[in-house]
């Protein structure tokens, strides 16, 4: 017994040594967190504290112009929702059914090619959509509204977005719909209800929160997208509600600022942190929400 | 009636209705599959239309001014093409000067007929793109384009011509649409990936593997755990400031290679856009790696335990293997987001034109779907050629990497079996 009471004791720095080198790349986690707070809240900080910058202005303006000092992110804001509600509204219901038919109807051989093809579709660089929407989608707009709709508009930006997300949501509903317990839909199948009857009035409403959750997900990816706002939303610059013209999106002013050489001590250099800042903030909000629905959905099945 | 209940006739009626109402709700279903699928046609489609279809190029000086021995540029051989290039100097459509730089770099006497000819056509005739049509326009409206070649352009030739070439992979950029290239974008994308999996893979793994196999239920280390999953949700323009403000600026000594004794560069380097992207995938790849740790069954573990391996061994020697081939899926994953990632790489700092490969970390970059980026904004007609011939590069290697990472997949899962 002696002997291996020594071996428990004995320390052995190699594994000490790798067990602080493990810790250190988890806390790198937290260092990157603290970097993008820190960054982005350092030069919003010379923004707010500019001469030219007024509260009044930030929050209720309507015009987010740096040429004549006006900044109103309120121009931005409704720029971002506008091509993230449109992108939602094809999204959402098309996404929806795509996981009801995935998790209820299809085959396992539908389910070999569509599921490939979301894939796909998902992993496909988001700046190859907005090539897509600049070169075939709104050509095809214009084609048939002609003159209503402007080159560079928020229309196309927001479909094309539309399609960005559409397998996040469909693959979320489907595995919303999937964790339901399967004694719910055999109950609803024996007492007579239809297939459809089964999947729209009882396995969707039992899984409501986590395609909450995924609705949330994808609108806080739509609000974080970049290059398809970029290249077809334009960049006008007051607010508009207008989807057939040009609006600016948060990312899409950052993206056309930063790729000039702006000097590092003006005020436009200083305004694209302060809305990175709003931007983390929403998203990280929308995310947390969203985690929090997905936790609370686990506990109520498991 | 197969069943006598009293009343059935109550519900019989809507049975009916019923069954028209899962027919048309089939039909929903069927029609919002078929727009995921429509999109990816429709996107492939376009890209297959602009890359290829009938230019119209005007020479700038026809072959017959400097040429008297034939009408196309085909027919001439080595020597021809020697007297054509004199002519062209004694006719002052080529500067002596340039003529001279073309003598230095190789003298015209020794070079093949297919350089001479490649020298003649750029440096002489210099052909511009006047007219591009694509591919549905070029097979369905032929005589439309042969009707305006005649009227507007009628000494110009119409030719059929694909935007994807050898010659485009393999040039540096040009302001010449005819002969510009992305050698410099692909090889800027490939050491900047490269560049951002060897710092995020090590941390990547090291993290997952303290989350799963070392920490506790603790508060910390609940923390820690939703603060990945927000890291891996954080838009990636976002990634691009931290960047921005990090590496570019705050350590510019760094990227810029100013310690190191290099001057002249700021710190809009390969090596802050790969440290950028590193931040990036590193939440991608500990998610996939947990993802990962947590397939190996446990008892792999107490096995090891048993016949007395510390922690440790126990990881190195039978957890991590028994975990490479998802380990690797995940890193592959990773590594395909970060080649299409553009926004964050346009906020470090990516150059629209870089005439000059990157040479090593300290050198200014661009990457292949900031090329995509640039040349879709270019309002003439043949940059979008010239963009969807771009994309089609960057999708064959997002694809050519997953099928890779498929067959080592494959591979692996095949020597676990075997063991």
């Amino acid at each position: 017994m002696n002997w291996s009471e020594q071996l428990r004791r004995r320390t052995r720095w190699s594994e000490a040594v790798v067990r602080v080198l493990l810790t250190a790349c988890a806390a790198a986690s937290i260092l990157i967190t603290l970097g993008i707070i820190l960054a982005l809240a350092g030069d919003a900080l010379r923004f707010f504290t500019h001469p030219d910058f007024r509260w009044g202005d930030f929050l209720t303006g309507l015009a987010w112009d740096p040429g004549s000092k006006k900044f109103g992110i309120l121009a931005l804001i409704t720029g971002t929702l506008m091509t993230s509600f449109i992108a939602m509204i094809v999204a959402g219901p098309v996404g929806l059914a795509i996981g009801v038919y995935l998790a209820e109807y299809a085959s396992a051989r539908v389910s070999r090619v569509l599921k490939p093809v979301l894939e796909i579709l998902a992993g496909i660089p988001s700046i190859v959509y907005g090539f897509f929407a600049v070169s075939f989608v709104t050509p095809a707009l214009q084609s048939i509204l002609g003159n209503l709709i402007q080159p560079l508009n928020a229309l196309s930006a927001g479909l094309v977005m539309g399609v960005l997300i559409l397998p996040l949501v469909a693959s979320m509903t489907e595995d919303a719909l999937s964790a339901v317990p399967k004694s719910l839909k055999q109950a609803g199948l024996a007492m007579g209800s239809t297939k459809l009857e089964t999947a729209l009035q009882i396995t969707l409403p039992a899984a409501t929160s986590g395609i909450m959750a995924a609705f949330i997900l994808a609108l806080s990816r739509a609000i974080g997208e970049t290059m398809i706002v970029a290249l077809a939303a334009g960049s006008y610059p007051k607010v508009s509600l207008n989807p057939l013209g040009s609006v600016d999106t948060m990312t899409g002013y950052i993206v056309r600022v930063s790729g000039g050489d702006i000097p590092q001590n003006g005020i436009e250099y200083m305004s694209i942190f302060a809305i990175g800042l709003t931007l983390f903030l929403i998203t990280l909000g929308l995310n947390f929400i969203s985690q929090k629905i997905i936790a609370r959905f686990r506990e109520v099945y498991e | 009636m197969m069943f006598p209940v009293a009343g059935h006739e109550d519900f019989h009626p809507n049975m009916g209705s019923r069954k028209v109402r899962a027919a048309t709700w089939n039909g929903i279903f069927l029609a919002s599959t078929m727009v995921g699928v429509l999109a990816l046609v429709t996107l492939v489609a376009t890209l297959v239309d602009n890359c290829f279809g009938a230019v119209i190029l005007q020479d700038a000086v026809a072959l017959t001014d400097v040429s008297d021995a034939g009408k196309t540029l085909e027919g001439l051989d080595a020597p021809q093409l020697r007297q054509a290039l004199q002519s062209a100097a004694d006719q002052d459509l080529i500067s002596p000067g340039r003529l001279a730089i073309l003598e230095r770099d190789g003298p015209l006497a020794t070079r093949t007929a297919e350089d001479l000819r490649f020298l003649l056509i750029h440096e002489v005739l210099q052909p511009t793109v006047e007219r591009a049509w694509g591919l549905t326009d070029t097979l369905f409206h032929s005589d439309e384009i042969a009707r305006v070649k005649q009227e507007k352009f009628p000494d110009a030739e119409l030719v059929f011509r694909s935007w994807i070439t050898p010659d485009f992979l393999g040039r540096s950029q040009s302001r010449d649409v005819l002969l510009t290239g992305i050698r410099g974008a692909i090889i800027g994308s490939l050491i900047i990936i490269l560049l951002a999996v060897c710092i995020a893979l090590p941390v990547g793994v090291g993290a997952a593997i303290w989350l799963e196999e070392y920490a506790g239920n603790t508060r910390l280390n609940r923390f820690i755990q939703t603060n990945i999953y927000n890291l891996a949700g954080v838009p990636s323009i976002i990634y691009g400031m931290l960047g921005l403000s990090l590496f570019v600026r705050g350590l510019e000594g760094l990227t810029s290679g100013a310690w190191f004794g290099i001057e002249g560069v700021n710190g809009r380097t390969v090596f802050s856009a790969g440290l950028t992207l590193a931040l990036l995938i590193l939440p991608i790849i500990i998610i996939n790696t947990q993802e990962a740790l947590k397939a190996i069954p446990q008892s792999l573990r107490w096995s090891s335990y048993g016949v007395g391996a510390t922690r440790w061994q126990t990881i190195w020697h039978h957890v991590i293997p028994a975990a490479g081939d998802r380990i690797l899926t995940g890193t592959v994953f990773g590594v395909s987001r970060a080649l299409g990632e553009t926004a964050p790489l346009v906020v470090v700092g990516a150059s629209a034109v870089l005439t000059l490969d990157p040479s090593g970390l300290f050198s200014k970059f661009t990457t292949l779907p900031m090329q995509v980026y640039t040349l879709s904004q270019q309002p003439q007609e043949e940059f979008k050629h010239l963009a969807s011939a771009a994309i089609i590069v960057l999708m064959i290697i997002l694809l050519g990497l997953n099928s890779v990472a498929i067959v080592l997949r494959g591979r692996m899962k095949k020597t676990k079996e075997a063991a």
